[in-house]
């Protein structure tokens, strides 16, 4: 039994002299991140992750934070919760940073939350659902629109559109089941009422038998497809495909990026969603309080990454500046004092919205940060805000 | 010091050895974090293993039953006011049952056909973990008590350490000794050929069943475990890729190898984490590791290792 | 009627898909007996590789044919690198070689090519045809049409051609075959090259309407499998005839039970099936040797 003995033991020495790091460098101030960047959410975790790297660059090149270098850890969990959770010790453990952003995803969010929490270090999130900020745990934030604002957007439409009756088509991935369960919720407060509902798999491709279904459901106004990725672009296309454009089609913030144009292509005319408002930077009045920085991300994004702008790198971008700011403000690199300051966020202008962060809320949006637009030949129309 | 020349004895004493001895090397908690769960997955590796390597039948759904137990200690004490310690045996119990309830048809399929059946039930097993969100939380998973012993909490990377590596142990302990059984040999009888197995009197049909269900608590358990170190569980861990991973290990680490299902988890639990220096490049590496070694060691990794070992020792 | 018909094309559509990924699973058993988890994974390159020639001005008809040829290089390479010099190897070995390679392939992509989703335009455009009160996208024509073609040329050349029955005799007998005369390396090298084709072409007729991305090709080799089982591994009809009826239960499930258990209405009618009949729907009862 000794062969067996041995070549275990070399393993094991092997494994443990591989994962002892480099020395860590002095004078800097470590930022973590773990992104989906590969994976099935590889489409958020791809431009967080280009982002993050583009603005610590443009940071560091300007001096720093505090006089101190960022020091930018990223770890790819490849959409799997688990290994997110492994990656959190990691960076909190061995690569000891003052304060996290990201988590692609609420699935892998909410696998990393207890580790933040208990370390005392701060952890701005960059997933969807409510359920990430709601309860507030101490250390945690989030950047993007909740889900159950998307619902009250919408719903909100729907409403000065005079339509009641709705039907739902949900994905089944995290984030079109939570908004599912959100939008379901909040109906009944908007007079809404949800005829029927249906549901896709997270990569069908084809939801023909879905939306016939809705087709021959009596009394449909409007369909609301909560989903990401190509889901929602496959049920705009077989929506059109079966005739149904008469009934509006409303889609989530969970699309808003060119590339579902692109994908969808003419079936995408008419299509309703909340976003934020970087999608129509160039759309913008000179005076909204965003069009300067939008202007200035989406164009950054763009000519760097050389791919169109989605409001998810936009998600990073925030979380990247809120934290920076509030180390600014700390004027120190001791987590603690750090998450007291970001609490303290006010009036911060992101591509997401105006952020105003309180000791009962972690995000800081409201409604007002959602614009609804409109898919018209091929571009976003940006819808006259209710009177 | 003649015990030491048994075979099982020695394989538990130096996993013994090195379960001790990690902690003196280790420079933070992340390390024992990784070690956990190296010794989660080697667990429910070793169980796949009395399955795949012993008895020579293939399943290519077993994270269903790494799911069940971890969603027993994550939905009993959320929603039925069951405390952790007591859900993990009922987690392996319902999975021990739904083994032999599933097994006793599929068991009669054979190779390919095998695995394509139980791929199927562990799709299932995903598709109703994720579909029944007022249960299970949804896609999105949901949060596990912490497990409370005597009033003592278990939490930290290195309680869960000691607790996941004292599991990993006595589970090894079960299976050497399982080999060396009636039972035990009844599954290599299988292995070396089904029609010599019967025509010998083993009751065929039993002893698949046998191995199935015993993989299928080991599996459960190792899912507890995992869930309550996490605090968190969802889908992904019941799902198809997590079933392929887990026959990884057992194939990379060398069928039949209780020591090899170990190994095997070692490797492909500590990859990703070495590999993300790779960045954009670490899949490939992945791949082309996975893909090198299978070509180069197609027994796996301790068999190949012991036998070039035991030639070099011969003059 | 129109309901029903709509249920119908959207699962012939996607069930002539999985029968195409069921059929690259089948040729490589029956050549080689190695089950072949990379097979999704032509299935993309056809796509993507396409979409990214056409990106770069190549006519999309030019641009089909570097992804087929593009997608058989990867296949021979995969025999030549990894599964020629492992035979011998026990099944699940070969096995753990393929999903190797697929997320070695799926590595590859998302570097070489990127991560976003893409399409290609449909090749008779987007005016959905009427067929007996159903609007069908004219690309599933497309589909099945190209599908129904593949199977006639497998057939064709199973039948005809000298190559064609050698691979037949290796399958039923490698060693019998081997001994009157037949190079099994040449059969397997074309079993490997034509199931990667065979894979890429299906890439290429489904992307304008499904999409395609670096990571298609996990769910397809998933469903293909079971397709392949389903049918009777081994069996190039079974292939085809289990692929289609996988396709029609989900779209009847989704459309008729419930679209949130369609997947599982599929693997729960796999299993009924394999219970009943344990080689498949038209596989052969193999004698066992001792």
């Amino acid at each position: 039994m000794k062969p067996i003995s041995a070549a275990l033991c070399l393993v094991v020495a092997g494994a443990v002299a591989a994962l002892g790091g480099p020395a860590r460098a002095q004078q800097t101030v470590k930022i973590g991140s773990v992104l989906s960047v590969s994976g099935p959410a590889s489409f958020l975790g791809d431009p967080e992750d280009k982002t993050l790297r583009m603005y610590v660059d443009k940071i560091n090149a300007a001096g720093g934070v505090a006089g101190n270098k960022i020091e930018l850890v990223i770890y790819d969990d490849g959409g799997d919760a688990n290994k997110a959770r492994t990656f959190a010790t990691r960076l909190i453990e061995d690569d000891k940073v003052v304060a996290m952003i990201g988590g692609s995803t609420t699935g892998t969010t909410m696998a990393m939350l207890p580790v933040f929490e208990g370390a005392e270090v701060p952890f701005i999130s960059l997933g969807g659902a409510i359920e990430i900020i709601d309860p507030v745990s101490k250390y945690v934030f989030k950047t993007p629109h909740t889900d159950k604002m998307a619902c009250e957007k919408i719903f909100e439409d729907l409403k000065q559109r005079a339509l009641t009756k709705i039907a739902l088509i949900a994905g089944t991935d995290g984030f079109g089941s939570s908004m599912r369960v959100q939008c379901t919720l909040a109906a009944p407060k908007y007079g809404i009422q949800i005829v029927t509902e249906e549901t896709y798999g997270p990569r069908d491709s084809d939801m023909t038998a879905q939306l016939t279904k809705i087709k021959n459901t009596a009394g449909v106004q409007a369909v609301v497809n909560t989903g990401f990725g190509q889901g929602p672009a496959i049920v705009t296309r077989n929506y059109a495909q079966l005739g149904m454009g008469a009934v509006p089609l409303y889609q989530s913030h969970g699309v808003a990026s060119k590339s579902f144009i692109e994908l969808a292509g003419p079936a995408a005319d008419g299509v309703r969603l909340p976003a934020a408002a970087l999608l129509v930077a160039d759309k913008l009045p000179d005076n909204d309080p965003q069009k300067k920085i939008v202007v200035d991300y989406k164009a950054t994004y763009e000519a760097t990454a050389k791919q169109p702008v989605s409001t998810f790198g936009g998600h990073a971008y925030d979380g990247l500046y809120i934290l920076v700011d509030a180390i600014k403000r700390a004027n120190s690199t001791d987590p603690k004092k750090i998450r007291d300051e970001i609490e303290k966020t006010k009036g911060f202008v992101g591509t997401g919205g105006i952020v105003n962060m309180s000791p009962t809320d972690h995000l800081g949006l409201d409604l007002s940060a959602f614009r609804m637009l409109e898919i018209k030949g091929g571009d976003w129309i940006l819808m006259a805000p209710k009177s | 010091m003649a015990w030491l020349s048994d075979r099982r004895a020695a394989t538990l004493l130096v996993f013994a050895v090195i379960i001790a001895a990690l902690p003196l090397v280790f420079p933070s908690g992340y390390y024992y974090r990784v070690a956990a769960l190296v010794f989660v997955s080697g667990f429910a590796a070793i169980g796949l293993n009395v399955l795949m390597g012993q008895a020579g039948q293939v399943s290519l759904g077993h994270a269903g039953f790494f799911g069940i137990g971890g969603y027993a200690v994550a939905i009993g004490p959320a929603h039925l006011g069951i405390a952790p310690w007591a859900a993990t045996p009922i987690g392996a119990v319902l999975s021990a049952a739904l083994a032999y309830v599933v097994g006793r048809p599929i068991l009669r399929l054979k190779g390919h056909y095998l695995a394509i059946a139980t791929l199927g039930f562990g799709m299932l097993v995903a598709l109703v973990i994720t579909t029944e969100s007022r249960w299970t939380g949804g896609p999105d998973g949901m949060p596990v008590a912490k497990l409370v012993l005597f009033g003592w909490r278990a939490t930290g990377a290195s309680t869960w350490y000691w607790i996941s590596g004292a599991v990993l142990l006595i589970g090894a302990w079960i299976a050497l000794n399982l080999a060396e059984t009636p039972t035990g040999r009844a599954f290599r009888a299988l292995h070396d050929s089904e029609v010599a197995a019967r025509v010998a009197g083993i009751d065929v049909a039993r002893v698949k069943l046998q191995a199935f269900v015993v993989a299928a608590v080991y599996a459960s358990l190792a899912g507890s475990l995992l869930a309550m170190m996490n605090g968190f569980i969802n889908p992904d861990q019941a799902g198809f890729l997590h079933s392929v991973e887990l026959v990884t290990m057992v194939v990379l680490g060398g069928l039949g190898s209780v020591a090899g299902a170990i190994v095997g988890a070692a490797v492909l639990v500590t990859l990703p984490q070495l590999l993300t220096v790779f960045q954009e490049y670490e899949n490939v590496m992945l791949g082309l590791i996975i893909i090198v070694s299978m070509i180069f060691m197609r027994d796996g990794v301790v068999p190949t290792a012991a036998r070039l070992l035991a030639r070099r020792g011969q003059p | 009627m129109s309901e029903f018909v709509q249920f119908l094309m959207s699962g012939l559509t996607v069930g002539a898909v999985y029968a195409l990924v069921a059929l690259g699973f089948t040729l490589v058993y029956t050549a080689s007996d190695v089950v072949n988890f990379a097979q999704g994974e032509f299935v993309m390159l056809g796509g993507m590789v396409t979409v990214f020639m056409a990106a770069l001005g190549v006519p999309l008809p030019v641009a089909a044919l570097i992804a087929v040829a593009a997608a058989v290089c990867v296949g021979l390479l995969l025999y030549w690198l990894a599964i020629a010099p492992s035979r011998g190897a026990s099944p699940v070995t070969l096995i753990i070689i393929t999903i190797g390679a697929s997320i070695l392939l799926r590595g590859a992509a998302q570097v070489l090519f990127d991560k976003q989703f893409h399409k290609l335009p449909s090749f008779s455009g987007d005016v959905p045809v009427n067929l007996l009160g159903a609007a069908v996208q004219p690309q599933s024509f497309w589909v099945i049409g190209g599908t129904a073609l593949i199977v006639l040329l497998l057939y064709l050349f199973m039948e005809r051609t000298v190559l064609g029955k050698a691979l037949r005799a290796t399958a039923a007998n490698r060693l019998a075959a081997r001994l009157v005369g037949i190079n099994t390396t040449t059969v397997m090298t074309l079993a490997f090259g034509g199931s990667a084709a065979i894979g890429a072409i299906g890439g290429i007729l489904v992307t304008p309407i499904t999409l395609t991305s670096y990571d298609v090709g996990t769910l397809l080799a998933l469903k293909g499998f079971a397709a392949a089982m389903l049918g009777g591994m081994g069996n190039p009809l079974g292939a085809v005839m289990g692929g289609i009826l996988l396709g029609l239960l989900e779209s009847f499930g989704a459309g008729y039970l419930s679209s949130t258990y369609k997947d599982g209405i599929a693997f729960v009618v796999i299993l009924v099936v394999l219970v009943a009949m344990p080689q498949g729907l038209f596989g052969r009862r193999s004698v066992e040797r001792v």
